[in-house]
């Protein structure tokens, strides 16, 4: 039984599982850095433990720390969010090893998951398609590696997610360049320099679906697409994928819950797909095994609360929900506000937000720990809301999102509010179906 | 630090606009000792405007590095951490005496788990690095002297 949930994680997603924590009745402890003691999110938990100084290495990716913070808080549950610790085995078993509950998947799936070479050594026992590609413990490993899988390339962190340490080379005269910074943002993002080397797929969509799983049955809640990235950055998610064949679609989804009902996977977590824009074959990349950001566009068109649904499975319950009580309704679109100068090279503008209006209004949610006066401290990643729109079609989406942009106001930061106006008004998106070229191709 | 409850749910707020839009009104402030809610017409829509208590100090501080201001220097395109080379143990990417032009890589800040190349933004010779590795710089910093009188 979870009567007390600490939540290991801090900016909007702190303050999302805080409120559904509020709705079950939950206790919400909440840890924070020195540098987010007077953020919303500790102004909105019920409690606050300070895990250290503002250095993530020293607070939020602390397993030593968090765990300390967590016990000192008395929970005995911990909900770690996305990014951070969220797929880390090692804390999960700590969390376990100290009396309290991880809520996310066991160990074995996180072990599975957690490297994307295991993932796709499992993805392959599960019977899904994956790309050509290998691993690299070093540079020379990597010009080895690179020569047999041949040029345009990816290189990502093996231990990563979410783009950080993802780099794409077009010719072997750039590839050492390129794999020093690789390694070093693996290194400072995940603590684990090694890369893995991949054919990159030149005209593909990135799919995911998000699955729930009880250890005994699995479901899907359909597809979000995320092919609008920069530099493998997601932007703009939405849900469902737009322009794809129904047997295609079906046919993602039900490779999705093979791989849960493979893992016996208990929790919510995303199964990621490249997408050929042209013939619709797909080939899986990695399970993300965590809550992700882009996870409201489901639940607008679900229903469904998935924190609320982690922190359920977590606590041992079975899954109430049956796939034929997943009908999904609608299109959603969310925008990632970040504290980005877009036009110089998305360089981070961290700072004191002086005013932050918010649009609001039917089919428009507003997810952010940023009121004005915000602070958004140079340590930790650049994301300081989303914009989610909800409509029955996708062009009522659309123009949805079009006018909830026209209400967004962000003063004494820079951020990539018109960067999105500018994607809305693309014609390519207005259309729908935009492979992960799009971006290179916008109008600016 | 903490309190019992957030002021009012997304929900309710929603509900303000909805309630603002049957009438002819502009705006609607409410004031609390813990916080401030505007919630105003905007053309065709509503915006939600939120402020919280005046004690919330700034968070987050920045170390300014004490550095004399004069002189050509290369200085910090943003604040963050600065590295003078690409991976702990590489050596440095310049030395003092090193020549450098305007593109030339001289450190990286890192800010927000991003690794920023810091350029040289000049012609001319290192003459001194002002700043120690893996150090919290202000944006403006001065990183490097910079001895642009060299042929």
């Amino acid at each position: 039984m979870i009567r007390r949930l600490f939540i290991a994680n801090r900016g909007e997603i702190a303050l999302r599982i805080i409120r559904t924590a509020r709705a079950m009745g939950l206790v919400s402890v909440l840890g924070v850095s020195e540098a987010d003691r007077h953020s919303l999110p500790a102004l909105s938990a019920d409690e606050v433990v300070v895990i250290g100084p503002a250095p993530s290495a020293q607070s939020y990716l602390d397993v030593g720390a968090v765990v300390a913070a967590a016990r000192a808080g008395r929970a005995d549950a911990v909900h770690p969010g996305y990014g951070f610790l969220s797929e880390n085995a090692a804390f999960a078993q700590a969390v376990a090893a100290a009396g309290m509950i991880f809520v996310g998947p066991d160990l074995a799936s996180l072990t599975a998951m957690g490297d994307k070479l295991m993932a796709r050594t499992v993805g392959i026992a599960a019977g899904l398609p994956v790309v050509p590609g290998g691993e690299a413990a070093d540079k020379a490993a990597a010009r080895a590696q690179a020569a047999h899988t041949g040029y345009p390339l990816l290189l990502k962190a093996v231990s990563g997610g979410g783009g950080r340490g993802m780099k794409r080379v077009d010719a072997p005269d750039q590839l050492d360049a390129q794999i020093d910074m690789a390694m070093a943002e693996a290194q400072a993002a995940f603590g684990d320099p090694r890369v893995y080397v991949e054919r990159f797929i030149a005209r593909g969509r990135h799919v995911e679906v998000q699955v729930l799983g009880d250890g005994h049955e699995a479901i899907h809640l359909g597809t979000r697409d995320c092919s609008i990235q920069r530099r493998f950055q997601k932007l703009v998610e939405e849900a469902p994928a737009p322009a794809i064949p129904a047997d295609k679609r079906a046919a993602i989804e039900v490779a999705a819950v093979n791989l849960a009902r493979h893992l016996q996977y208990r929790g919510a977590g995303t199964v990621e797909f490249l997408v050929d824009a042209e013939t619709f074959d797909f080939y899986f990349l990695e399970m993300n095994a965590r809550i992700q950001v882009e996870h409201p566009v489901t639940e607008a068109i679900t229903g469904v609360d998935l924190i609320e649904q982690q922190i359920l499975i977590a606590g041992g319950a079975r899954l109430s929900l049956r796939q034929g009580d997943i009908r999904p309704l609608g299109h959603a679109i969310e925008v990632r506000i970040n504290a980005e100068d877009w036009r110089a090279d998305f360089r981070p503008s961290p700072g004191r937000v002086t005013r932050a209006a918010w649009p609001v209004g039917p089919g428009i949610r507003i997810d952010t720990h940023i009121a004005s006066g915000g602070e958004v401290p140079p340590y930790y990643d650049s994301l300081i809301g989303k914009l989610i729109v909800a409509a029955p079609t996708r062009a009522q989406a659309v123009a949805l999102l079009a006018r909830a942009l026209d209400h967004l106001t962000i003063e004494g930061v820079d951020t990539t509010r018109d960067l999105h106006r500018a994607i809305v008004a693309d014609p390519r998106f207005v259309t729908g179906g935009v492979d992960t070229r799009f971006f290179e191709g916008l109008a600016r | 630090m903490s309190t019992p409850d957030l002021p009012l749910s997304p929900e309710d707020v929603a509900e303000i606009a909805a309630i603002l839009d049957g009438t002819a009104y502009q705006r609607l402030d409410v004031t609390t000792a813990r916080f401030r809610l505007r919630v105003a017409r905007d053309g065709d829509g509503f915006t939600q405007e939120w402020t919280f208590g005046e004690d919330a100090a700034p968070a987050a501080t920045v170390e300014a590095v004490a550095t004399a201001d004069t002189g050509p220097g290369v200085r910090a395109p943003l604040p963050g951490t600065f590295y003078r080379a690409p991976a702990p143990g590489a050596p440095p990417f310049v030395e003092p005496g090193a020549t450098v032009g305007p593109d030339t890589v001289v450190g990286i800040i890192e800010t927000m788990k991003l690794m920023n190349p810091v350029h040289a933004g000049a012609h001319g010779t290192i003459a001194e690095v002002l700043v120690d590795n893996a150090t919290m710089v202000a944006k403006g910093t001065v990183l490097m002297r910079l001895d642009d009188t060299a042929p």
